[in-house]
């Protein structure tokens, strides 16, 4: 600190608490309605502590969605949420890795044409070709399907850049050692550059398994049978009015197992989930 | 930048970018040259046969008070997500960077909504604005504000934008944070020694150090608002009351599968299209260009 100025640190402190409390605020209301009943949450205002209904709320919408909206269960979604947050990551990693690996590593007619061809999805994102896309998907005879809700969203203009300029990094000794040894580019590959990227693996891993958790548009046009519904979908179509008419209860308990799972990524791996926010947008 | 050292195969390096190249072909260039082609369509309303009507479309578009009320309200939603966002964070950012006991803690409370989904951030906050039993409506009840968001526009957006800044706010954050720790001790204390206050020192020297960041969280912030809060818009208000938060992407999504207007939603996805790549031009020319006074 430069210099020592009492108030101003006071003054710091009760901006950043004031913040924290703000941001904290509708995740406090939302865990205190998932633990009451209806009726005690319809009063206004609604109780502000806990109250004991908890286990009740949660093992309903587990196990039987809401009454007035969506009957499907909470527990069915979490899996098809957790497919997408693993699939897509693992998915996007593979196929990108091997592609940044090409071309970094080889000189070989139409690469440059290739690298252009990835780059330019970034300016394509899934909102602005949303119903060609669902007729490719239909013609496909994809839809409600694990490869429907994964496949689409696998292929990423950023992890292939991310991959790419790690790469560039890496000395070219490396790969020269290599050839002098007589490995193959494939040993190369899975000996070299594998061990070499994982830190870049964990910060992408971390970022993508957010992106495929929280999936909303794709998902809604995808998975219209209630077996194949997502946590976050699932939610959705929980609410049926937009006001009294809902069972709050039931929809801020799914809430908060929507929002569990992700929050806990980032505040357990937050060094890897910085890393890979700020390389990422680089 | 290229490497010196490379490997030699006739067929291996295509056989590596094949799975990329093949899921781009099928899921990116093949439906967005549909959504070309479409907008140059027209279909009747049962589908059987469609006209090609080359730029009709495109006028009908702009000749339609709705869609141009969809450009304004577009307009005003991102201008408000990304100043309050940004001026939000960066005021939470500097007093972050200042303290020294806590940062850590601070830094962790701030960040985690990122990792909400934005149509959860929509139910949260709607939750909480609900008309006849949100906790904020009574506060603002209790203040005479006459709170009805289901039939007020002007309230409708605010919902949405409080809901979407509330998301992003972890985002810019942290971006302005890592901006305020590379900016040099030495100059900060150079000012301080020369008498500048606190005050002075963040607008003549932080702010205008920060601007690389704060061109860069502008785009970014845009983009947020265009495109990833449709989840917060479709679980709130849908668009309406009326065509009060009906942003554009929400209006492609509305016209294309609710309306089944296939050849007005593709003639705006072509519109969105260009207005996404002007965006990305603009944030690589502000990243390469670094700009600094």
């Amino acid at each position: 600190m430069v210099e020592n100025r009492r108030w101003l640190t006071i003054l710091s402190h009760a901006i950043l608490i004031l913040g924290v409390l703000a941001i904290a605020f509708p995740l406090w209301v939302t865990f205190v309605a998932s633990t009451h009943s209806l009726e005690a949450i319809m009063q206004v205002p609604m109780p502000l502590m806990p109250g004991d209904q908890l286990f009740e709320n949660y093992s309903q919408v587990l196990t039987a969605g809401t009454n007035t909206g969506s009957k499907a269960a909470v527990a069915q979604m979490l899996v098809n949420s957790t497919v997408m947050a693993l699939v897509i990551p693992l998915g996007k990693m593979a196929i990108s890795i091997i592609a940044s690996f090409a071309i970094v590593y080889f000189r070989f007619p139409g690469r440059m044409f290739f690298f252009w061809m990835i780059f330019v999805t970034l300016m394509l994102p899934v909102e602005v070709r949303i119903i060609p896309t669902l007729q490719v998907i239909t013609d496909l005879k994809l839809n409600n399907t694990y490869a429907g809700l994964t496949i689409p969203l696998i292929a990423s203009a950023t992890a292939t850049f991310l991959f790419r300029q790690f790469f560039m990094t890496i000395p070219d000794e490396l790969a020269e050692a290599a050839r002098v040894d007589g490995a193959s580019p494939m040993r190369f590959f899975w000996d070299v550059l594998i061990p070499l990227s994982k830190t870049t693996m964990a910060a992408l891993f971390v970022i993508q398994f957010i992106y495929g958790w929280n999936q909303y548009l794709w998902p809604l046009l995808v998975a219209t049978d209630e077996s194949m519904y997502t946590t976050v979908i699932g939610i959705k179509r929980m609410i049926v009015g937009s006001d009294a008419a809902n069972e709050w209860n039931l929809i801020m308990a799914t809430a908060i197992l929507a929002m569990l799972p992700p929050a806990l990524v980032v505040m357990l791996m937050q060094k890897w989930f910085v890393k890979g926010l700020v390389e990422t947008e680089k | 930048m290229e490497k010196r050292v490379v490997f030699h195969s006739a067929w291996l390096p295509y056989a590596l970018v094949a799975p990329q190249i093949a899921i781009t072909l099928v899921f990116f260039f093949w439906p967005a040259a549909q959504a070309v082609w479409y907008s140059f369509q027209l279909q009747d309303a049962f589908g059987t046969s469609t006209e090609f009507v080359w730029f009709d479309n495109f006028t009908a578009l702009f000749a339609d008070g709705n869609y141009l009320e969809s450009f304004q309200v577009t307009a005003l939603f991102s201008v408000l997500v990304a100043f309050c966002g940004i001026a939000i964070s960066l005021l939470l950012a500097t007093m972050a960077d200042r303290v020294l006991r806590g940062a850590m803690a601070y830094k962790t409370l701030l960040i985690w909504p990122y990792a909400v989904a934005p149509a959860i951030a929509g139910v949260l906050w709607a939750f909480l604005f609900a008309p006849s039993i949100g906790i904020v409506s009574y506060v603002l009840k209790g203040w005479g504000i006459d709170w009805n968001w289901l039939l007020k526009g002007d309230q409708a957006m605010v919902l949405v934008v409080v809901a979407s800044v509330w998301k992003q706010i972890s985002y810019n954050f942290l971006f302005f944070l890592a901006g305020l720790q590379s900016i040099p001790r030495s100059l900060i204390e150079a000012a301080a020694i020369d008498g500048a206050s606190p005050f002075r020192r963040f607008w003549t020297i932080v702010f205008p150090l920060l601007s690389p960041t704060t061109f860069f969280l502008l785009v970014v912030n845009c983009v947020y608002a265009f495109f990833d809060t449709f989840g917060v818009i479709d679980a709130t208000t849908q668009g309406g009351p009326g065509q009060a938060t009906n942003i554009l992407v929400y209006k492609v999504y509305h016209d294309g599968v609710k309306a089944t207007d296939l050849g007005g939603s593709s003639a705006q996805s072509v519109i969105l299209m260009f207005i996404v790549i002007a965006l990305t031009v603009a944030q690589f020319r502000f990243v390469e260009k670094k700009v600094q006074y």
